[in-house]
């Protein structure tokens, strides 16, 4: 695993994941580049913050912590993130969508390294994280597992389930990870499907919750570390996010959720990121 | 007259019974094998599972989509996780979990569904999976298996665990006679076992109706046709070569099996032997429609799945071959 890097390597980090998800997904004229903005430095703290164990010339090393991406639209974010991580060339990222390269428009499990599970469509990501707690108990081996999931993926049944179940067998090895950035495809969560009382969801199904700034690597790291000691119980962190971050018109117009930037847009866009 | 007294063949417990024994003769075989359950262990029979091996049993609840996923998360870790539950209530309610979270990357998990056909009867329609071989086929990667009666329940049940990919084994709640000698069954995936020899037609089965298509064989007999019967415990990979040799070499062919028309066994082989020998076909199986409950041969009789059924239509594609 790669050492942890400073606070101001990691924004810069976040800086250059965000530039590559931008020039990923206008090259493939299509991609998810606002959701995955939003997550950027959740999983820049997850696996550049010291937090994640891995080793990218042994991807399937058991003893791993295991990343789950539930929501598999962040793709360009997650391929953009084990490139730099050293799990593949970052020339790869440039075939994102295209016909004969692995780097397909949603994750698919096997066909990258690091990639662990598949997704797209959405609800998935705690149900197979528990089996991987459930598993690493009857391979004796004590890992953590982490499952980015989205706000409106939450909407899913299968994400109650598994938030049941979690809770049941009492996985405090495993932890959510819920990128509230409050828009869903087509509009604001509260319009479309309104998810509050939230954190007051998850208690009343037996989790632990903390909130954090989804942008703060800082506060993000710390509150991974800090949900390390709660015990008999899931966690999950509900992470304040803005979709689009990182660009003001992105930010400021949800129908760019599938939808890629223009060469035009992308060339603006990589002012603000570079300057912001 | 019972089902396979006809051809000849003994009785034997329920298929779900024999699939309970197999899977527990397998937990002790086999450390790596894990029994996830959708609180039904009582019906699907891995009780014995649980009360043996509670470790290596998770009773999921009334969740089948979570359980098909963790499924998949145990296998990540080098488990093979057995995923059951009843067939119609598993594959409907997380088809999609099937397909993204094992189908698509070609995950080793075994899906095992029980009361499978028509053939649970009293419990009625909304139980009954009629389009398991349907829905399976709809997911490339699943090897699809339908054992036909004890010694090929427990050949299968051990086949699924030494393929390494998905699995989808079909269990019933009906008994089905005694085709093989209890420790002679050959199973090999991909290969159909020609269980009765004959040259004027083929009749191949599946599950119940393989008994169905040897009491249907020893009746064509009597007429004076001589039918090949096939046991075609694998539906994918489909034994192609069977197939067009039962077209090219008896030149008729009778499906039977207790499934939809509709997407199911018959439908395949008739695309095999389109492509390879045309000949002849007649289909038996359940039509466009949903049964109503009942005790399970007289759901066979109204819904036309018995060894007369079978004989109608050998005679049929027997006068369609001249």
């Amino acid at each position: 695993m790669s050492q942890a890097l400073d606070l101001q390597a990691l924004n810069e980090k976040a800086r250059s994941l965000r530039l590559e998800i931008l020039d990923m997904t206008t090259h493939a004229a299509s991609g998810h580049p606002s959701s995955s903005f939003s997550s950027v430095e959740i999983l820049t703290a997850l696996y550049f913050g010291g937090i994640l164990r891995y080793r990218p010339n042994e991807p399937d090393w058991p003893e791993r912590d295991r990343f789950v991406m539930s929501k598999g639209h962040a793709a360009p974010l997650l391929y953009a993130v084990l490139a730099h991580a050293g799990y593949f060339d970052r020339e790869k990222l440039w075939t994102l969508r295209q016909v004969d390269s692995s780097v397909e428009g949603h994750p698919v499990q096997g066909r990258l390294p690091g990639i662990e599970t598949t997704s797209g469509s959405l609800g998935k990501g705690i149900s197979v994280g528990l089996g991987h707690v459930l598993g690493g108990r009857m391979n004796g081996l004590n890992y953590w597992v982490y499952v980015l999931l989205g706000d409106g993926e939450c909407e899913e049944g299968q994400i109650w389930e598994a938030a049941i179940a979690a809770a049941h067998f009492k996985a405090d090895n495993l932890v959510a990870i819920v990128d509230y950035n409050k828009y869903q495809e087509t509009g604001p969560i509260s319009r479309e499907m309104e998810l509050e009382p939230f954190v007051e969801k998850w208690r009343a199904f037996g989790w632990h919750v903390e909130e954090v700034d989804g942008h703060d690597i800082q506060g993000i790291i710390e509150t991974l570390k800090a949900v390390q000691k709660v015990k008999g119980q899931p966690s999950v962190i509900i992470a304040h996010t803005v979709k689009g971050k990182g660009v003001s018109f992105v930010e400021a117009d949800y129908t760019f959720h599938g939808r890629a930037l223009t060469p035009e847009q992308a060339e603006r866009a990589r002012e603000e990121i570079r300057c912001g | 007259m019972r089902l396979g007294g006809k051809g000849g063949l003994k009785p034997a417990k329920p298929m779900r019974d024999v699939f309970g024994d197999a899977i527990l003769d397998l937990c002790r075989q086999n450390p790596k094998v894990v029994v996830l359950d959708g609180d039904l262990s009582n019906t699907t029979k891995t009780l014995g599972v649980r009360q043996e091996f509670p470790e290596r049993f998770y009773n999921i609840g009334l969740a089948e989509s979570n359980m098909v996923s963790i499924g998949a998360g145990l296998a990540d870790c080098g488990l093979i996780p057995f995923v059951t539950s009843m067939s119609a209530f598993l594959l409907c309610n997380a088809y999609d979990q099937l397909r993204i979270s094992i189908a698509i990357a070609g995950l080793n998990v075994k899906v095992v569904g029980s009361h499978g056909g028509i053939t649970l009867g009293k419990d009625g329609p909304t139980a009954m999976a009629i389009e398991d071989f349907a829905l399976m086929g709809g997911l490339p990667t699943f090897v699809i298996l339908v054992p036909c009666d004890p010694a090929s329940m427990h050949k299968a049940v051990r086949a699924t665990a030494e393929h390494v990919g998905p699995v989808y084994l079909r269990s019933s709640r009906v008994a089905m006679p005694h085709i093989y000698p209890e420790d002679d069954c050959p199973f090999e995936i991909g290969k159909a076992n020609v269980v009765r020899e004959g040259s004027d037609l083929t009749i191949i089965g599946c599950g119940l109706m393989v008994a169905a298509a040897l009491d249907a064989a020893a009746m064509l007999a009597e007429e004076g046709i001589e039918a090949r019967v096939l046991d075609m415990h694998t539906l994918r990979p489909m034994d192609t070569k069977a197939i067009a040799a039962a077209a090219r070499e008896t030149g008729a062919i009778v499906t039977a099996e207790e499934h939809l028309l509709y997407g199911g066994m018959g439908s395949n082989i008739a695309r095999v032997v389109a492509a390879t020998h045309p000949v002849p076909m007649r289909f038996v199986g359940l039509a466009d429609t949903y049964t109503d409950s009942g005790d399970a041969y007289d759901l066979l009789e109204k819904y036309g799945m018995t060894a007369n059924d079978i004989v109608k239509a050998a005679r049929e594609v027997f006068a369609a071959k001249r």
